[in-house]
């Protein structure tokens, strides 16, 4: 689910900045990388509202800024490196789903689906995005410097309770909005016969990832609220255990 | 675990069995009756009772005298939550494929357009792949029924919907391809490539059910004894000289050939994941091994000669 936020890793964290020190120069590329991203959703949800302001509609806002969104969602797929080489202790599968499901979305469906691009469904997971990312990065890069202000913890545990529904929604409704146009031009299809015996069909795919929304989003939303009342209300909540 | 008097001084155990997650006494044992007595819900394949909350849980071989406790022992039990045994899942997972194929194989209806129903493929690569597919599984069955001894008797229950779903959807996957009436023959090398495949296949079939007699000899019946490997006097038993795991070596073999001769893309698929696995499960292996044994040959690798 794209609008998913790492939440394993925020006490995780929390706890390895008290238990152990990673080394000084992990903490100073992770520092340096989250106020970046920090900074680069700052400018996405900034121009978003500029070209808006001056434009006064959201035609033509995908257009103008694709280039920074695809540049700086692609570059989070190094948050996947920081789990494998264990700078961040997060698990890389989880990571890489939420990364693979943002850039799944920018890259094969508003990207390449010119027709859909001015759908009010893609200003609204972009505005969520940009939220949560701006509020996600932030808590990473005060985590890092250990000067936590408790609004932005309030943000990032809170604000997911409207912000993920809304992202959802606005995803679910973008590829919905885009499956007639895969059917007519059958892009990224494969038909038999062919030499490798296979086939591939978009359409169907993109079906299948709307209906996996259904079990996905309630354990990721009931995963956040878990989370959420450890983090902020000191809830002891003991976990099922395999 | 049991216990056992000893023959001349009776020592007597108090037992008491705590929940290990919120440490409320299930039950106190002075004469040791079985737990399930007590709560009949958790028979004996569920239990897991270990010394210390988050240690390793005890044998069912453990005897009491023999462990670290005082007269008074306090065990922590866990739920393992329902439990199926090995050999059924075995059976499941395995008979799905089995039968899948062939119904693709047979082109049963509400597969293909019905006018395909029940007709046959014009390649005899298609034929031989079901023969291939077949015997595998079938060897499959036969050695779960006749060859392994197993370690555990049960696994989890939810283990049975994870593996079935992954043996029986990939084997659905596959037979759809290679039954299908536009399905392509190898075209790289045709026949050759296919004779070639067929060779690597069954010699790796071979190799495979080598190993699993192998291992099974190792093993006295009813016992679960843990020894070193060692090549016998059957040829395809000397990869034990290079490799920790040879069946994962020959199963991955195996499904390489079958990919070389049905040049299925789906089959290619299937072989990488399963290799994925399988040399997760050679490592962790291998690892074992290695712990257990001090003499362990160092020239092994897990599951592909100094490779992995």
């Amino acid at each position: 689910m794209a609008s998913t936020e790492e939440d394993g890793s925020v006490e995780e964290k929390e706890n390895n900045n008290k238990k152990r020190t990673k080394s000084a120069i992990a903490v100073a590329w992770l520092t340096f990388y989250n106020i970046a991203m920090t900074a680069g959703w700052l400018v996405l949800a900034i121009a978003m509202m500029r070209f808006y302001i001056q434009k006064g509609t959201h035609k033509g806002l995908y257009k103008s800024i694709a280039r920074t969104l695809k540049f700086f969602q692609t570059i989070a797929l190094v948050e996947v490196v920081h789990c494998a080489i264990g700078i961040v202790r997060t698990s890389v599968i989880v990571t890489g789903v939420q990364v693979c499901s943002r850039i799944f979305m920018v890259w094969f469906i508003t990207n390449s689906i010119k027709q859909i691009q001015n759908e009010e469904s893609v200003i609204l997971f972009l505005a969520v995005w940009t939220f949560t990312e701006i509020t996600r990065y932030s808590f990473y890069t005060f985590n890092l410097l250990n000067h936590l202000p408790y609004f932005i913890k309030w943000a990032r545990y809170n604000m997911f309770i409207i912000m993920y529904p809304l992202g959802v929604a606005g995803e679910l409704l973008t590829i919905y909005t885009a499956l007639p146009y895969v059917r007519k031009t059958g892009m990224l299809s494969v038909r038999l016969p062919n030499k490798y015996n296979v086939s591939f069909d978009y359409y169907y795919f993109l079906v299948i990832v709307m209906l996996s929304y259904i079990p996905l989003f309630p354990q990721l939303y009931f995963h956040m609220l878990r989370q959420r009342r450890k983090v902020l209300l000191g809830e002891i909540i003991v976990e099922k255990d395999e | 675990m049991t216990s056992q008097g000893s023959r001349k001084a009776v020592v007597f155990f108090e037992v008491e069995i705590l929940d290990a997650k919120t440490k409320d006494k299930l039950c106190f044992l002075d004469k040791v009756r079985p737990l399930h007595k007590y709560y009949p819900q958790w028979y004996a394949a569920r239990q897991s009772i270990r010394l210390d909350p988050k240690g390793k849980s005890l044998k069912d071989e453990d005897v009491l005298q023999h462990l670290p406790v005082g007269t008074t022992a306090t065990f922590y039990f866990r739920d393992l939550g329902a439990q199926i045994s090995w050999v059924t899942v075995f059976l499941t997972e395995y008979g799905g494929p089995l039968l899948l194929y062939l119904m693709f194989y047979f082109r049963v209806p509400f597969i293909y357009a019905p006018k395909y129903d029940f007709t046959t493929s014009k390649h005899w690569v298609v034929h031989l792949a079901c023969m291939c597919h077949s015997f595998h599984y079938l060897k499959r069955l036969l050695e779960t029924l006749f060859v392994h001894r197993f370690s555990h008797g049960t696994m989890p229950l939810r283990n049975i919907f994870k593996n079935c779903t992954y043996y029986w959807g990939f084997a659905a996957w596959m037979a759809y391809y290679i039954n299908h009436p536009l399905y392509t023959p190898p075209t790289i090398y045709g026949e050759q490539q296919v004779r070639i495949a067929l060779v690597i296949f069954l010699f790796c079939q071979v190799g495979n059910f080598s190993i699993h007699i192998a291992l099974r000899n190792l093993r006295p019946p009813g016992s679960k004894t843990r020894k070193i490997p060692y090549p016998t006097k059957n040829p395809f038993t000397w990869i034990f000289l290079l490799v920790s795991c040879p069946n994962y070596t020959y199963e991955l073999g195996s499904w390489f050939g079958f990919t070389l001769m049905t040049q299925c893309l789906p089959v290619a698929f299937f072989t990488a994941v399963g290799f994925i696995q399988m040399t997760v499960w050679a490592k962790g292996k291998h690892r074992s091994y290695l712990k257990e044994f001090r003499d362990y040959p160092p020239l092994r690798s897990p599951i592909l000669p100094f490779v992995l």
